[in-house]
């Protein structure tokens, strides 16, 4: 129930479904949102917000991505290799050519990458979870083949512009983040490819028989987290103007864990891209609360798995009632 | 594969049918799940060295009862003895413990594992966690030579066919020293050779003292096997008889009853005259259906009938295009069409209401909205883009007409009734118009009110021109609604009856007609 329909509220006077998960979700934001105001001055100020809003937009554009495949019922565990793929290539075409064309095709290499996995799901028939395993493995191999195993640094400073400066207050990275969660939200609130993928995740034989075609669905999903993928890889490469073959190790796990806490059922069928990017932004807060502190990092990692344990625990227990 | 040297048949041998104490006794059982009662105070026994035949149509409630004394579904009320002291079983284990073991249709062995290992799964006899491979081995050759199976012992189970398999499984209940040994269809899968061996097999079982309860849709093998029979009919005892006194005729007779208390015929008008919509010639698929044809004009409700197996469901599926066909053409309005995928037949106008509403036809956590329009999404799209108001209006429309009863559009499908959820699965059919409806099973697990209203809407769709394969268990459905009525067996057809005037009897003769010869019995 993203959206407030006015024609939904005369059908339906009385009854109205309230969606107990993306309501704690919320409560869950505002509460830690509210204790971190309180505790640390720094908190609360814009700039540190778009801090925030920046550090997370990396792992957030692949949360975007990544929720629209698990709600289609696959998993993509590539997508920490795809980001370094993405920005390996970004920065090598960039010293070649133009540092535009190196952003267009850093960003572009994710979804010919996602393609890839789509393939090995669809027609090899391997278990999306496995596949995308050893398809990581293999793109992370051709970061260290592009590179040579070094880091790549671009010295035209029109590559640093999206990574570097603002626009309106916001550094542009901020703004490709939105604009990618709109866009992944309007697909799966609005079209009927979205409608499929939440189909398709599911009951896989009931979108079949319904007409969906399902492997279809599904490619497209991989496609789309790839692009994803690259999109991230090359904006954290435009941050620094370099990229090295081991970017984003475990950046997978990170997005998904921002997913499933944001309310993404593992199970496929059920989630949506405001709540993992709410989940998002509350491993993002945790980790800058740590740091505005000053506690142990150490401790931060433990909070962060604690608080995954607990969502997908609730999960469960929502699902049962 | 070895043969059973000299089987020498020993049908109610040594004190087996005489008098002594039953082994296990079943005392007024009864099981009811949700609204049906499936088994309705049934005793029955079985005396040790004695096979006990258990016949009945479909949802008569003889898998119920076998599940009963197998410790799978725990009874509501009556007794269960097993040597003249009452049990209560928690789970299969406890009726293991007092010597019941199950071999049930879907085989629960280890696949990846050798034969050996899963006939001794969990009574391997380890000594601190190890277990000794030679005596395994020994325990194993000792088991296989009593039973003369030459089953392989490092074979991998995955490997076997199934009649292989059901030999593991009869091993394993051996090696847990089964005194009872429940087998539920188990000859639906094999070949004819295969059958008589597993028949021989349970004599010698039987011979040596082992009972067996044998749930079986064969009434030739039921017969040729067993000593006594019981027969049920909806989930009462119609009465247990000794095989020798029981003919096929006489067994069909008691598992149809004598009344036949109809509801209103709902046939809607003849369409005789009216173009063929639906033509299917020589459809075959391997192992399911074989070289079946049917046409069905508009207007005209075909309906198909034979027992769980037969290929019904078969046929709607390879019309459907959900499983891939050897051969087979499929025609809408005399123009032939591909059907490879579901899509493929919808487009051509085809819709089907597949078997089982949760595992094939609802998205049970989405909405009654988005399951309504799912199949005719793109219809209510623009450039991919789903026009809500337009949906909105399409999911009530036919909400209405079908009269689901749903708290609104927006309720999850799963917190409605199963007759409210069949009918949103009809809504989602009807929204795309089909020519051709293909009904698997539309009222099963609904209530008695929303069936008749199943019924209705089908005679009216009917009326309305559109072409109807109605598949159901229920003979009595396919009799009031068909003007035609094929019957199914072994894959095949093998017997089309006019609806009007057509009994319940006859169709259940067709579909339970004994065949000894096997290729025509099973396709494939």
């Amino acid at each position: 129930m993203t959206e407030a329909n006015p024609t939904a509220r005369e059908a339906v006077p009385a009854w109205r479904r309230v969606d107990v998960r993306s309501y704690g979700i919320i409560v869950s934001f505002l509460a830690l949102f509210a204790a971190l105001s309180l505790a640390s001055d720094k908190f609360l100020t814009p700039r540190n917000l778009l801090n925030v809003l920046d550090q997370s937009a990396p792992v957030g554009i692949i949360a975007c991505g990544v929720t629209l495949g698990i709600i289609a019922g696959v998993f993509d565990l590539s997508v920490g290799a795809i980001f370094a793929v993405a920005a390996v290539v970004a920065c090598k075409v960039a010293l070649v050519g133009n540092p535009w064309l190196g952003i267009a095709v850093g960003m572009l290499s994710g979804g010919v990458l996602g393609l890839l996995n789509a393939f090995l799901v669809n027609r090899v028939r391997i278990n999306s979870f496995i596949a995308t395993l050893a398809s990581s493995i293999v793109f992370r191999g051709i970061a260290i083949l592009v590179t040579g195993g070094m880091i790549v640094t671009v010295t035209d400073e029109r590559f640093a512009v999206l990574g570097t400066r603002t626009l309106l207050g916001a550094k542009y990275s901020v703004w490709v983040y939105a604009v990618v969660i709109l866009v992944t939200s309007f697909l799966l609130t609005r079209t009927t490819y979205g409608r499929y993928l939440y189909a398709v995740g599911g009951n896989p034989e009931a979108a079949r028989l319904s007409g969906v075609r399902v492997e279809w669905v599904r490619g497209t999903a991989f496609v789309i987290t790839g692009l994803c993928a690259g999109i991230a890889g090359v904006l954290a490469a435009s941050r620094t103007s370099s990229a090295q073959p081991d970017l984003g190790v475990g950046l997978e796990l990170s997005a998904i864990a921002a997913s499933v806490v944001g309310g993404t059922s593992v199970m496929g069928g059920e989630g949506s891209v405001w709540r993992a990017v709410v989940g998002v932004l509350i491993l993002a807060m945790i980790g800058n609360g740590f740091n505005l502190l000053g506690i142990d990092t150490i401790y931060q990692q433990i909070v962060q798995g604690l608080l995954i344990m607990f969502a997908v625990g609730a999960d469960q227990l929502l699902r049962r009632r | 594969m070895g043969r059973l040297g000299d089987p020498e048949p020993t049908v109610g041998g040594e004190g087996a049918a005489g008098p002594g104490r039953p082994l296990v006794e079943a005392r007024e059982l009864s099981k009811r799940f949700g609204g049906v009662q499936a088994v309705d105070r049934v005793s029955v026994a079985v005396r040790p060295g004695q096979v006990l035949g258990l016949v009945g149509e479909n949802g008569a409630g003889k898998s119920t009862l076998a599940k009963m004394i197998g410790g799978v579904h725990a009874p509501d009320g009556g007794e269960l003895l097993v040597d003249g002291a009452p049990v209560r079983f928690r789970g299969p284990r406890d009726a293991l413990a007092h010597g019941i073991a199950t071999i049930a249709q879907e085989l629960a062995l280890v696949p990846a594992r050798g034969v050996a290992e899963n006939v001794f799964l969990g009574v391997e006899q380890a000594r601190g966690g190890l277990v000794d491979p030679a005596a395994i081995r020994a325990r194993f050759d000792r088991l296989n030579a009593a039973t003369g199976f030459g089953l392989d012992p490092e074979a991998r189970v995955g490997r076997l066919r199934v009649a292989e398999q059901q030999k593991v499984e009869i091993l394993r209940a051996m090696a847990r020293n089964a005194r009872l040994i429940l087998m539920d269809e188990p000859t639906a899968s094999l070949t004819a050779d295969e059958t008589d061996r597993l028949l021989r097999i349970i004599r010698r079982l039987a011979a040596g003292g082992t009972a067996v309860v044998l749930v079986s849709h064969f009434l030739d093998e039921v017969l040729s096997v067993a000593d006594e029979v019981a027969i049920m009919r909806d989930g009462r005892l119609v009465r247990t008889a000794p095989a020798a006194a029981e003919t096929e005729q006489s067994l069909v007779l008691g598992m149809i009853g004598r009344s036949l208390e109809r509801e209103a015929p709902l046939r809607p008008p003849d369409p005789a005259g009216n173009p063929v919509v639906l033509e299917a010639t020589g459809l075959t698929r391997r192992g399911a259906i074989h070289d079946v044809s049917l046409a069905i004009r508009a207007g005209e409700v075909l309906g198909l009938a034979g027992l769980v197996g037969s290929g019904r469901t078969e046929i709607a599926r390879a019309i459907f295009g959900a499983d891939p066909i050897e051969r087979g053409e499929v025609r809408i309005d005399g123009r032939p069409v591909r059907v490879r995928t579901p899509r493929e037949a919808s487009d051509a106008g085809i819709a089907m209401l597949p078997e089982s509403r949760k595992e094939q036809g609802l998205v049970m956590t989405r909405s009654v909205r988005e399951n309504t329009t799912l199949a005719a999404l793109g219809a209510l799209a623009r450039g991919g883009v789903v026009d809500q108001r337009r949906e909105r209006a399409a999911a009530e429309r036919e909400v209405r007409r079908l009269g689901v009863r749903a708290a609104s559009v927006e309720a999850p499908v799963q917190s409605l009734s199963g007759g409210n959820q069949q009918k949103v699965l009809f809504g989602k059919w009807l929204l795309r118009q089909p020519r051709v409806l293909i009904a698997d099973e539309p009222t099963r697990g609904v209530d008695v009110g929303a069936k008749r209203q199943i019924h209705e809407l089908l005679a009216q769709l009917a009326a309305g021109g559109m072409a109807i394969l109605l598949i159901s268990s229920e003979i009595e459905e396919v009799l009031g609604l068909s003007h035609r009525i094929l019957v199914l067996r072994g894959g095949r057809v093998v017997a089309e009856l006019a609806g009007e005037g057509a009994t319940k009897e006859q169709v259940m003769q067709a579909a339970f007609q004994s065949v000894r010869d096997g290729a025509e019995r099973r396709a494939g």
